[in-house]
């Protein structure tokens, strides 16, 4: 008992210490700053939110930004302020879950496909390579024009797709540990194979996963958002900021607001997360500069 | 190294072979077919009986797949539902526009990602440095269609120098093409120059830090005979397999791209072809897409074989 609340302090430690490292520096700084403002605002945002964000009214078409309405109102009359921040719910909690099930999905097979290895590994990863080569836009839109836009079809759907660069890594991670001492001692001992995925394996494999999954998360809300951009997201009149670009963007020559205030709140959420992966990457010690963008 | 290029190309050949299966089921499943979506309202009785008939949708789906297939190796896609088109006739011109973009988009692009990863390694954390890595983070984690949509704004609506949608025919020629696509052109390199740029700034990086560079600078080489000699040479063989995936990525980005400037490509067919349930054009754009990106990865892997002899002995040992 003593033992396992000693095991949970020292997790709560290493977060502790990991959140700092990341911290530490201006662009990790900046990048959880921005996360965590998103997120505050995402969870908190119909608590004040101004006006209804579905309430249209014609008379108010397109007007400029005014203390009114901060940044005016949109082609239907309604304020592009109160849209703009109820905009990141959906994009963060679709993201976020669906990064979730990428993480579990992805790292499970990779993690078996590294440990069984042999011909199902080999049949596995070329069904992966085969999922990757088709442009991840042709697959999402063929998904969601199959199992229709709702959010329960986009959150698997997101997740299934954007595992499949996680099973790569986490098979990578596992090979590099299969053949280390420790593991062998532990077979020698008699642990069972899950035994050995659960106490061995994973604790080593854990850091590269979570850090693809972060990344994984920033381009998931990229997909995400074009695919609401394209008109095959979230429907209407649900607040989305690709949704909001895609409808002002026809008006952007008389009303220039209604296209920033959302290109705004998406760039710099992509961004925040950006930073945010990039500073967890560095405080882990793993260096993906080699391998990723960024 | 024969045997070696035999087996990279086979590996391409049976991943394309599983993303035609998949394609082939993923449309098979999706509710409705050919003849519902064409006949519409009046897909009942004889009528539905006779379309399939005509389209030849009555044997089994696995008989259909291998005529499909064995079409496909001939270059011979089937006939699309709107318009009764041959699906060759449709793709053609796109195909072209879409080329036109992409390859002037990379023309553009390598070069000046080459310069600013190079510029940004040799000044590593000094005020070049700090300032194109700045401006490439913001340019490449930002979606293609907020770019696209700010160029717009910024350079076609409040400046007013080029104009913001690309208006021209399907079929029109290279020529009349060039001065419609600058801002589209610029969009599209903006993010992959970013890209590139990253991976040769961590490449050449890399190779100062290495045993053989230090060597060279203990030895006296002169600074920039260093550089070209020694460093570049190494550094940019990794860079090329990086080009190639950033190339294959410009595939989903080029249809938002498009898109966004109205320009009539493959990207453009992609999206009308889905919305329309056009699921014989989605078939044949999903293989075409994938044959790019297996395609463009296997020269790029073949190429690093050729141009590296490490990798090469390496590769025959394992």
């Amino acid at each position: 008992m003593t033992k396992k609340k000693e095991k949970q302090k020292n997790t709560f430690e290493k977060i502790c210490e990991v959140i700092k490292t990341m911290a530490s520096k201006p662009s990790g700084l900046i990048g959880l700053t921005i996360l965590i403002f998103h997120v505050i605002l995402a969870i908190t945002s119909p608590l004040y939110v101004p006006y209804d964000y579905k309430a249209i009214d014609p008379t108010l078409m397109l007007t400029p930004p005014s203390s009114e309405f901060w940044f005016g109102t949109d082609s239907l009359g309604r304020d592009v302020f109160t849209r703009t921040i109820l905009g990141g719910r959906t994009a963060l909690t679709v993201t976020f879950f669906g990064s979730l099930i990428a993480l579990l999905w992805g790292g499970a097979l990779g993690i078996f496909c590294g440990l069984v290895g042999g011909k199902i590994d080999d049949v596995v990863m070329r069904i992966i390579d085969a999922f990757l080569s088709i442009p991840w836009i042709l697959a999402m839109l063929l998904i969601v024009s199959l199992l229709g836009t709702t959010t329960l079809v986009l959150i698997p759907a997101l997740g299934f797709f954007y595992g499949k660069g996680i099973v790569r890594v986490a098979r990578a991670a596992t090979h590099d540990v299969i053949a280390k001492d420790f593991i062998v001692s532990a077979r020698a001992r008699g642990h069972s194979n899950l035994s050995i995925i659960w106490n061995e394996i994973l604790p080593n494999v854990r850091d590269a996963i979570m850090v693809e999954g972060a990344m994984r998360w920033s381009w998931m809300l990229l997909g995400f958002s074009s695919l609401s951009f394209l008109g095959f997201g979230v429907s209407p009149p649900t607040p989305d900021w690709g949704l909001m670009i895609s409808n002002a963007r026809g008006l952007m020559s008389f009303a220039y607001w209604a296209v920033l205030a959302p290109i705004f709140g998406l760039s710099s959420l992509i961004i925040g997360i950006n930073l945010t992966a990039d500073a967890f990457a560095k405080a882990l010690g793993i260096d993906r500069s080699t391998k990723a963008p960024v | 190294m024969f045997f070696l290029v035999i087996k990279r190309i086979l590996l391409g050949l049976i991943t394309l072979f599983i993303v035609s299966l998949i394609t082939f089921a993923g449309v098979e499943v999706l509710p409705g077919d050919a003849c519902t979506t064409y006949l519409e309202r009046q897909a009942f009785g004889e009528a539905l009986e006779a379309c399939y008939q005509r389209l030849g949708l009555n044997v089994p789906a696995y008989e259909r797949y291998i005529s499909w297939a064995w079409g496909v190796l001939q270059w011979d896609f089937g006939y699309s539902l709107s318009g009764e088109m041959k699906i060759n006739e449709v793709l053609g011109p796109k195909v072209k526009n879409s080329l036109v973009l992409a390859s002037a988009s990379i023309l553009i692009g390598i070069p000046i990602a080459l310069l600013l990863g190079i510029v940004t390694a040799l000044w590593r954390d000094r005020l070049p440095d700090i300032i194109i890595s700045t401006v490439t983070i913001f340019s490449m984690t930002i979606p293609e269609f907020i770019s696209a949509t700010l160029l717009i704004l910024i350079v076609a609506i409040w400046l007013e120098w080029l104009p913001g949608i690309v208006i021209v025919p399907t079929d029109a020629t290279v020529s009349e093409l060039l001065p419609n696509i600058i801002l589209p052109v610029i969009a599209i390199s903006m993010i992959m120059t970013a890209h590139m740029a990253r991976m040769v700034r961590s490449s050449v990086i890399q190779v100062m830090a290495s045993d053989y560079v230090q060597m060279a600078i203990l030895k006296g080489v002169p600074y920039w005979k260093m550089v070209f000699r020694h460093v570049l040479p190494n550094a940019l063989l990794p860079a090329i397999n990086v080009v190639a995936l950033t190339i294959a990525w410009l595939l989903g980005g080029v249809v938002v791209t498009e898109v966004v400037f109205n320009y009539p490509g493959l990207g453009r067919l992609v999206i009308e072809s889905i919305s329309n349930r056009d699921l014989p054009v989605v078939q044949a754009l999903a293989i075409i897409l994938a044959s790019i990106y297996v395609g463009i990865n296997l020269i790029a892997d073949l190429t690093t074989l050729m141009l590296n002899p490490r990798l090469k002995s390496l590769q025959i040992k394992k």
